[in-house]
């Protein structure tokens, strides 16, 4: 049988974009069973968004939903018809876990609370991930990507001052995280606390509702930061830190945190052991840190004489803690990535076969897999309602037209 | 009592820094009990320093930075150079659900405590091995901070403005790291629930980062585009931005994804006569004319607070935020109404503030925190209670600096 980790665990999920997805696609790449509930005509909102293969949109092409809807079984499903309830509760009743990401108070609307579902099936875990959570102030607030990020004070924390703030004022707005990193972060979090009350519920068989705010979520990644300013409210945004940071080299950047004695003295050693860098002036972390300012400029001065290439082996070779900001093509090339089979191929009906990123974990007992493409829209209807549920294919045309799947 | 989501389960917790730290914090909190290895020779060295920050002064107990890392955890100092060190270390994995270590890779192979090493103590460990680019593969003994799993994942080059550097972001790089490796672990708990089998997980800290960019790679995989910087702008959406705001260094965040939305926005302006130019007209033309649909949109937030904005505009169902410094988070109403912060008491310098879990459990609560160990503040109940050593015998390692 199979030896994935969370192998006969059952998962329906109710989510759009990407933080919910990602939060199942973690479970179901692990071999959980994941029902994706989508809307019928429509589905997932990211079957909308890009990247498309050859930029031609397409809901079956969407790089951003074939990546995050791996492994999962598919359906349409309008919970808000009187069937289409009655078929959600009877997949929910069946299963461990269900992640929604609808509005605070909609699933109680539709008569699917969580008070309502644990009358059906009190084990349930029903994760709920909102971008303010389902309490406070702005529980009703919509929120993208953009927002949520940028309320988490996460855009003015950068250990590389940005060009955006100078002295701590701004005079272009703080910028946010690349692609959806702060949506992934919402949905990766979820997935901690759902595996901890699902190794709870197998040992007691206690089910719960799990709250699970985007905020909350960035505002926990940056406890440190944010507690600073709690503790201090007159705590400057930007300290000196430590030398080295961002450094413009060559051809691209390279980045380098060398705090440690012996990392400072490894990349004194692969600047060539420069005079200034060997006085009183750099002779311990306090004065390197003191006097950045005057030696940022030689470091820099250095580094743009240098190619990523030889700046990350050479420096690495001394065990300097040092890295290239890497493109993605740099990512796809890099033989590390490469020999850690990072990539891996994966066929789909509409999209053809395409690599796609695995993931960081090799697991020695319960590996890891894509067990299978994303679903086509509507894609398991059958295989769920009929074979699973025991309606007829006739009562599949009648669902459809009724727009109840 | 309340129980915990992880009640009964223990950690031997070699890790420091931020990313393995933060992952044994989550489990903590979710009711793990944590036992973290350290020594005067190797203490975590955030207790002496921060990237963010520089370096600490005072002792390794005074750390701040420490403290919001290591909340609810216990601290054993054992000299992992000395044999003795290593015996008292099976000893007590034996003990353990899970052992968790970002030490380069192959380090603990040399010092007795490897996986097999453990496992011949503990056949059913989990343990996790956690590095910056993973235990296998040409460059597995490359090393780095949260900026350097960054950029070496994708990430940081599709950061920031096009015209600008990219953007390495922030600690919170080792942090996502983290809750990866918490994912794991708890998922490798979840079958060995089921079948009693452990086992060995190696991580990758800059591949944990790629993945979060998983859509950035794509672009590349299928149609061989690199995604560049595009500041606060979306690939489709327009208006997307932090629009200036009345007072100096304020900015409000507006996203418009839909029709209705942009009729919403346009009616809270005031219906102004530019929105019905044709430059703006569909969501096409708006997008291809940004830099000019926010000018003007600038002109009217340029009138207001950043919470008058997004008050007036949520009102409308229109996603509006305001864009909150650290400063500014730290005082924002919600914070308040969700308790993000709770107080908690340490030896060294008394109350303070730290970020509560960021999850609401409805029948198993996480822990109240706690302040951070002082360093071999646990070594009694550890050596005494769990290994049932004698003062005599803890006294006598003490002495040979095995405890140390």
């Amino acid at each position: 049988m199979s030896d994935s980790a969370l192998a006969g665990v059952k998962v329906i999920e109710y989510c759009d974009m990407v933080s919910g997805p990602y939060c199942a696609k973690l479970m179901a790449d692990l071999g959980a069973e994941v029902i994706k509930i989508e809307k019928p005509g429509t589905g997932d909102e990211a079957r909308r968004r890009g990247p498309f293969l050859n930029d031609i949109p397409h809901p079956e092409r969407s790089g951003l939903f074939l990546y995050l809807n791996t492994s999962k079984l598919g359906i349409t499903l309008n919970p808000g018809t009187p069937t289409g309830k009655k078929i959600f509760t009877g997949l929910v009743k069946d299963a461990h876990i269900l992640i929604e990401d609808t509005t605070p108070g909609t699933m109680e609307q539709l008569g699917l609370g969580y008070e309502d579902l644990k009358k059906i099936n009190p084990s349930l875990i029903m994760t709920s991930i909102t971008p303010y959570g389902q309490t406070g102030p702005y529980r009703g607030y919509k929120a993208y990507h953009l927002n949520t990020y940028h309320m988490s004070g996460q855009a003015y924390f950068s250990y590389s001052i940005p060009a955006s703030v100078k002295e701590g004022q701004a005079i272009k707005p703080p910028v946010r995280g690349g692609g959806y990193v702060g949506d992934y972060d919402a949905g990766l979090s979820a997935a901690v606390a759902t595996m901890a009350a699902l190794y709870q519920q197998g040992l007691s068989g206690i089910g719960q509702h799990i709250d699970v705010s985007k905020e909350d979520a960035l505002i926990s990644l940056d406890r440190v930061d944010i507690g600073t300013f709690a503790n201090d409210p007159e705590a400057g945004s930007r300290r000196h830190g430590m030398l080295g940071g961002l450094v413009p080299c060559k051809d691209g950047y390279v980045v380098i945190t060398a705090p440690q004695q012996h990392q400072w003295e490894a990349l004194v050693k692969l600047m060539g052991n420069p005079e200034w860098a060997l006085g009183e002036k750099t002779k311990d972390e306090f004065a390197r840190s003191e006097n950045a300012p005057e030696l940022q400029p030689l470091i820099e001065e250095w580094m743009r004489q240098h190619t990523r290439e030889e700046i990350y082996h050479q420096g690495q070779s001394f065990s300097c803690p040092i890295g290239p900001v890497n493109s993605a093509a740099d990512v796809w090339d890099s033989p590390q990535y490469q020999e850690r089979k990072f990539f891996v191929e994966i066929d789909h009906p509409e999209a053809g076969k395409l690599s796609y990123p695995s993931t960081s974990y090799k697991l020695s007992e319960s590996p890891w897999q894509a067990s299978r493409a994303a679903p086509l829209l509507g894609e398991h209807n059958e295989e769920i309602y009929c074979q699973r549920l025991g309606y007829t294919r006739d009562d599949l045309v009648r669902m459809k037209a009724a727009g109840v799947i | 009592m309340n129980k915990h989501p992880l009640d009964g389960i223990r950690i031997v917790d070699f890790t420091w820094a931020w990313a393995g730290p933060y992952a044994t914090l989550m489990l903590a909190l979710l009711g793990a009990e944590i036992i973290k290895v350290e020594s005067a020779r190797r203490p975590d060295h955030t207790r002496l320093r921060s990237l963010m920050s520089g370096p600490t002064a005072g002792s390794p107990n005074s750390s701040t930075v420490f403290n919001d890392m290591n909340l609810n955890k216990l601290s054993v100092t054992l000299d992992l150079t000395k044999p003795k060190a290593i015996e008292i270390i099976k000893r007590l994995v034996k003990t353990a659900d899970v052992v968790t270590q970002n030490m380069r890779p192959g380090v603990m192979d040399r010092l007795g405590l490897g996986y097999e090493a453990l496992r011949e103590v503990k056949p059913d460990i989990i343990m996790l091995s956690s590095s910056a680019l993973g235990a296998t593969g040409p460059e597995r003994t490359h090393v780095g901070y949260a900026p350097t799993f960054s950029s070496i994942s994708g990430l940081a080059y599709a950061s920031g403005y096009p015209d600008g550097p990219p953007s390495t972001l922030s600690g919170a790089i080792d942090t996502r790291v983290a809750t990866t490796s918490a994912f794991i672990i708890l998922a490798a708990l979840n079958y060995h629930q089921r079948t009693g089998k452990g086992q060995h997980i190696d991580l990758s800290s800059a591949e944990a980062i790629s993945c979060l960019a998983g859509d950035v790679l794509m672009d590349y995989t299928m149609n061989r585009r690199i995604v560049e910087r595009m500041g606060n702008r979306d690939q489709s959406m327009a208006p997307h931005n932090c629009y200036p705001c009345r007072d100096e260094g304020r900015w409000v965040t507006i996203a418009v994804a839909t029709e209705d939305e942009w009729h919403s926005l346009c009616q809270v302006m005031g219906n102004p006569g530019w929105a019905r130019d044709s430059r703006f007209s569909d969501a096409l033309s708006r997008w291809q004319n940004q830099v000019e649909l926010d000018n003007f949109i600038s002109e009217w937030t340029r009138q207001h607070t950043e919470y008058e904005v997004t008050e007036a505009l949520q009102k409308a169902g229109v996603a509006a935020t305001p864009t909150l410094s650290g400063e500014m988070v730290a005082k924002d109403p919600y914070i308040q109404q969700r308790d993000i912060f709770c107080e908690i008491e340490h030896p060294e310098f008394g109350k303070r503030l730290v970020v509560r879990p960021p999850w609401m459990f409805s029948a198993t609560p996480t822990k109240t925190p706690q302040s951070a160990p002082l360093l071999g503040q646990h070594n009694q109940y550890v050596l005494g209670e769990l290994l049932g050593m004698t003062q005599e015998e803890i006294n006598q390692l003490t002495e040979e600096q095995v405890v140390y």
